[in-house]
C-alpha cells in the first residue's frame, strides 16, 4: 500500500470521507440559515433545536407509529416545517420592524425550550435509530472500506443542497424570492404575497434543518443536546462563508468539513478549534466572508 | 446597520448633566440592602447574585451603551474564573493577586477576540463571539490546567491581604461586596464619561460618528476590554467564592443566561442588569430540583421578554417614573 506524508491511507480516507459527511451538514444547516437570513433578515438559532426535532420526529414515527425511514425523510420535513410556518406566523412576524438581534434572542429562546422540554422527556443518553436495511453494509473500494450509509448521506445532500440551489437562482418562484430578498415593497407592488412567502421561506428552511436531522439520525444518537454544538460550529461556517450567495454557503459547508477532517488526520487536537481557527484568519484578510458581499 | 432610533435596540433619553440625585439615592439604598441581606439571607446565594449583577452590567456596557451583542462572553467569565482559581491553588496566590490575574487574562483574551469580532456587525457581530467562545470552551476541554470535565475544585479562599481569612462566609461577603460595588460604580462611570458619550453616539448612529471624526473603532475595542475585565472580574470573584470553576464558567448557555438577565432586567439601564441577575439567580434556586425545566423557563422569559416587554423591567420603570434608572 502507498503512503501520503505517513498517514496511512485508510486513515485518510477514512477521515476524508467523515468530513465530508460532517461537511454535508454543515452545508445544509448553513444553507437553510443563508434561506432564512435572506428574506426574513434575521439569524435562526433555533435551527440546531430544529435539526435536532427532525431526528426526533422520524424516531417518534419509526417506534410509535412504525413508519420507516424513507418515509420519514419526506414526512418529517413537512412535519416539522409547520411548526416552522406556525413559530414565524405567531412570534417572529412581530419583529419585522424591530433591530435584527431581537429576532435572534427571541429565536435563542425558542432553542432552550424545544431542548429543555426533549430533555425532560427523553433524558441525555441518546436514542437509537437503526440504519435502513437497503443501505446497511458498505462496498470495498480497494484503498477504503465505504459504509453505504455515509455514501448516501453525502450524496443525498448534495443533492438536496444543488436542487435548493437551482430553484433560487433558476426558477420563476427563485426569481420573486430574490426579488423579495432585494425590494419586499416593490414585489409586493407587483401583487405578489410577500408575508406569505416569507412564512413559507422560513417553513423551508427550517424543513432542511430537519431533512439533515433524519439524516443524521441513524449515524448519531438520536439525543436532545446533537443540535446545540454544531449550530456554533454552522455560525462560524456562515461568518466564514458570508450569507450573500447560496453556492457559497454549499461550498463552504463542504470545504471546511473536508479540512477539519484533514485537520483530524495530521493535527488530532487542533480539529475541534480549526473551522474558529479559519474564521480568525477569513476575519483578518476577508471581513465580509469569502463569498460575502460587504455590509 | 443604518436602522435609526426609531428601530434601535436600545434608546435611552438624552443624560442630565452631573450625576442625578436619584441615582445616588438608589445605589446607596442598595447598599444599606445589601448590608444587612447577609443576615437575612444565606450570604453564599447572594455573593452569587452579586458576581451575575457584575457580570450583566458588564455585559450592559457593551450591549445597552456600545449596541454590541456579544453571545460569548462566557469566554470571560470563564477564562477568568479558570485562571484565578489555578493561581490561588496551584501557585497558592493572595485571593487579591488570583483575581487580577484572572482579569487580566479576561482582558488580554478580550483584547484578541474583540480586535477581530469588531470587523463584522450586527447579528455577525453575536456569531462571531459566540464561535470565538466556543473556541475558547474546546481549549478549556482539553487543555491539561482546566482539569476537564471534573473543573478545578477546592480552590483555597485563602487570606486577603495576608490579613483577613476568607473561609469564612462572612467575611468573604463584605469583600465580594466591596468588589462587585465597586465594579458596578465603574461601569457607572464609564457610562456617564465623555467617553461613555462617544460610546453612546456610535450606538445610535455609526456613519454621523465616523464622520465627526471619531476612531469608531477604537471606542469599540476600548469598550469590549472593559466589558470584557469586568467580566472577568465577576468569573474570577465567582471561583473564589464557589472554591470552583468548571466548563459550566466557559459553556455558550453561560453566555445566553448572561444576555438573558441583562435582557430581562433592562439593555442601556443602569440598574437594569442588576434586577436580571437577581431574579434569573433566584429562579435557578427555586427550580433547581427541576432539572431541564430551569432551560425551558429560562427559553420562555426569553421568548415574552422580546415579544411582550423588550425595555426590561427597569425600563418599564423608568418609563413610569419618567427618569432614566
Amino acid at each position: 500500500m502507498f503512503e501520503l506524508l505517513g498517514i496511512p491511507p485508510q486513515a485518510l480516507f477514512g477521515q476524508l470521507l467523515l468530513g465530508l459527511i460532517n461537511g454535508s451538514f454543515y452545508a445544509l444547516l448553513s444553507l437553510g440559515l443563508a434561506v432564512i437570513f435572506g428574506l426574513l433578515n434575521i439569524i435562526n438559532f433555533s435551527h440546531g433545536a430544529q435539526y435536532m426535532m427532525g431526528a426526533f420526529v422520524a424516531w417518534m414515527l419509526m417506534t410509535y407509529a412504525g413508519i420507516n425511514y424513507w418515509w420519514a425523510l419526506l414526512l418529517v420535513p413537512i412535519i416539522v416545517g409547520a411548526t416552522g410556518v406556525v413559530i414565524e406566523r405567531v412570534m417572529i412576524a412581530r419583529l419585522y420592524h424591530l433591530d435584527h438581534l431581537y429576532g435572534l434572542l427571541l429565536t435563542f429562546g425558542l432553542a432552550l425550550i424545544i431542548q429543555g422540554l426533549f430533555r425532560n422527556q427523553y433524558g441525555v443518553s441518546g436514542l437509537p435509530y437503526s440504519i435502513p436495511s437497503e443501505l446497511s453494509g458498505g462496498t470495498n473500494l480497494g484503498f477504503m472500506f465505504l459504509p453505504n450509509y455515509r455514501a448516501w448521506v453525502v450524496v443525498a445532500s448534495a443533492i438536496v443542497c444543488f436542487g435548493t440551489w437551482f430553484a433560487i437562482e433558476k426558477t420563476r418562484l427563485g426569481a420573486y424570492l430574490r426579488a423579495a430578498t432585494e425590494n419586499p415593497v416593490l414585489v409586493g407592488a407587483f401583487g405578489i404575497n410577500v408575508p406569505r412567502m416569507i412564512t413559507l421561506t422560513y417553513g423551508f428552511g427550517v424543513a432542511l434543518a430537519a431533512l439533515a436531522g433524519v439524516l443524521a439520525a441513524p449515524i448519531y444518537s438520536v439525543n436532545p443536546n446533537m443540535g446545540a454544538d454544531l449550530i456554533i460550529v454552522v455560525f462560524a461556517v456562515v461568518v466564514i462563508g458570508g450569507m450573500g450567495s447560496i453556492l457559497g454557503a454549499i461550498l463552504t459547508g463542504f470545504g471546511l468539513g473536508v479540512v477539519e477532517g484533514l485537520t483530524r488526520v495530521f493535527y488530532p487536537e487542533g480539529s475541534s478549534v480549526a473551522i474558529f481557527v479559519i474564521m480568525a484568519l477569513v476575519l483578518l484578510v476577508k471581513p465580509a466572508g469569502l463569498f460575502g458581499r460587504t455590509v | 446597520m443604518t436602522t435609526q432610533s426609531e428601530t434601535a435596540l436600545v434608546t435611552t433619553p438624552a443624560p442630565p448633566v452631573g450625576t442625578p440625585r436619584h441615582h445616588i439615592a438608589i445605589f446607596v439604598g442598595l447598599l444599606v440592602l445589601l448590608l444587612i441581606a447577609p443576615f437575612v439571607l444565606y450570604p453564599v446565594f447572594v455573593m452569587k447574585v452579586l458576581c451575575f449583577a457584575l457580570f450583566a452590567s458588564a455585559l450592559n456596557l457593551l450591549l445597552g451603551f456600545g449596541g454590541l451583542l456579544s453571545f460569548g462572553h462566557a469566554a470571560f467569565f470563564g477564562s477568568a474564573s479558570y485562571v484565578a482559581a489555578h493561581a490561588a491553588k496551584v501557585w497558592g496566590l493572595n485571593p487579591e493577586f488570583a483575581i487580577l490575574l484572572g482579569v487580566a487574562a479576561a482582558s488580554l483574551l478580550g483584547l484578541g477576540i474583540g480586535a477581530l469580532a469588531i470587523k463584522r456587525q450586527g447579528i455577525y457581530f453575536a456569531m462571531v463571539t459566540l464561535a470565538f467562545a466556543q473556541m475558547v470552551y474546546f481549549i478549556a476541554v482539553q487543555a491539561p490546567f482546566t482539569g476537564g470535565e471534573d473543573g478545578i475544585q477546592a480552590v483555597p479562599r485563602g487570606m486577603l491581604f495576608g490579613i483577613f481569612d476568607l473561609s469564612s462566609d462572612f467575611t468573604l461577603y463584605f469583600v465580594v461586596l466591596a468588589i462587585v460595588m465597586g465594579g458596578l460604580l465603574a461601569i457607572y462611570r464609564i457610562i456617564h464619561s465623555p467617553f461613555g458619550q462617544v460610546l453612546k453616539a456610535i450606538r445610535d448612529n455609526e456613519p454621523r460618528s465616523i464622520s465627526l471624526g471619531y476612531k469608531v473603532d477604537r471606542y469599540k475595542l476600548a469598550v469590549f476590554v472593559m466589558s470584557a475585565g469586568l467580566a472577568g472580574l465577576a468569573g474570577a470573584t465567582k471561583a473564589i467564592v464557589f472554591q470552583l470553576s468548571s466548563l459550566t464558567d466557559v459553556y455558550w448557555s453561560m453566555s445566553g443566561e448572561v444576555v438573558l438577565m441583562t435582557l430581562l432586567g433592562g439593555m442601556g439601564t443602569v440598574f437594569g442588569p442588576f434586577v436580571g441577575a437577581a431574579a434569573i439567580v433566584t429562579m435557578q434556586n427555586y427550580f433547581a430540583g427541576f432539572g431541564a425545566w430551569v432551560t425551558v423557563i429560562q427559553g420562555a422569559i426569553f421568548v415574552a421578554s422580546v415579544l411582550l416587554f423588550r425595555e426590561g423591567i427597569v425600563g418599564v420603570l423608568a418609563k413610569w417614573l419618567k427618569k432614566p434608572l
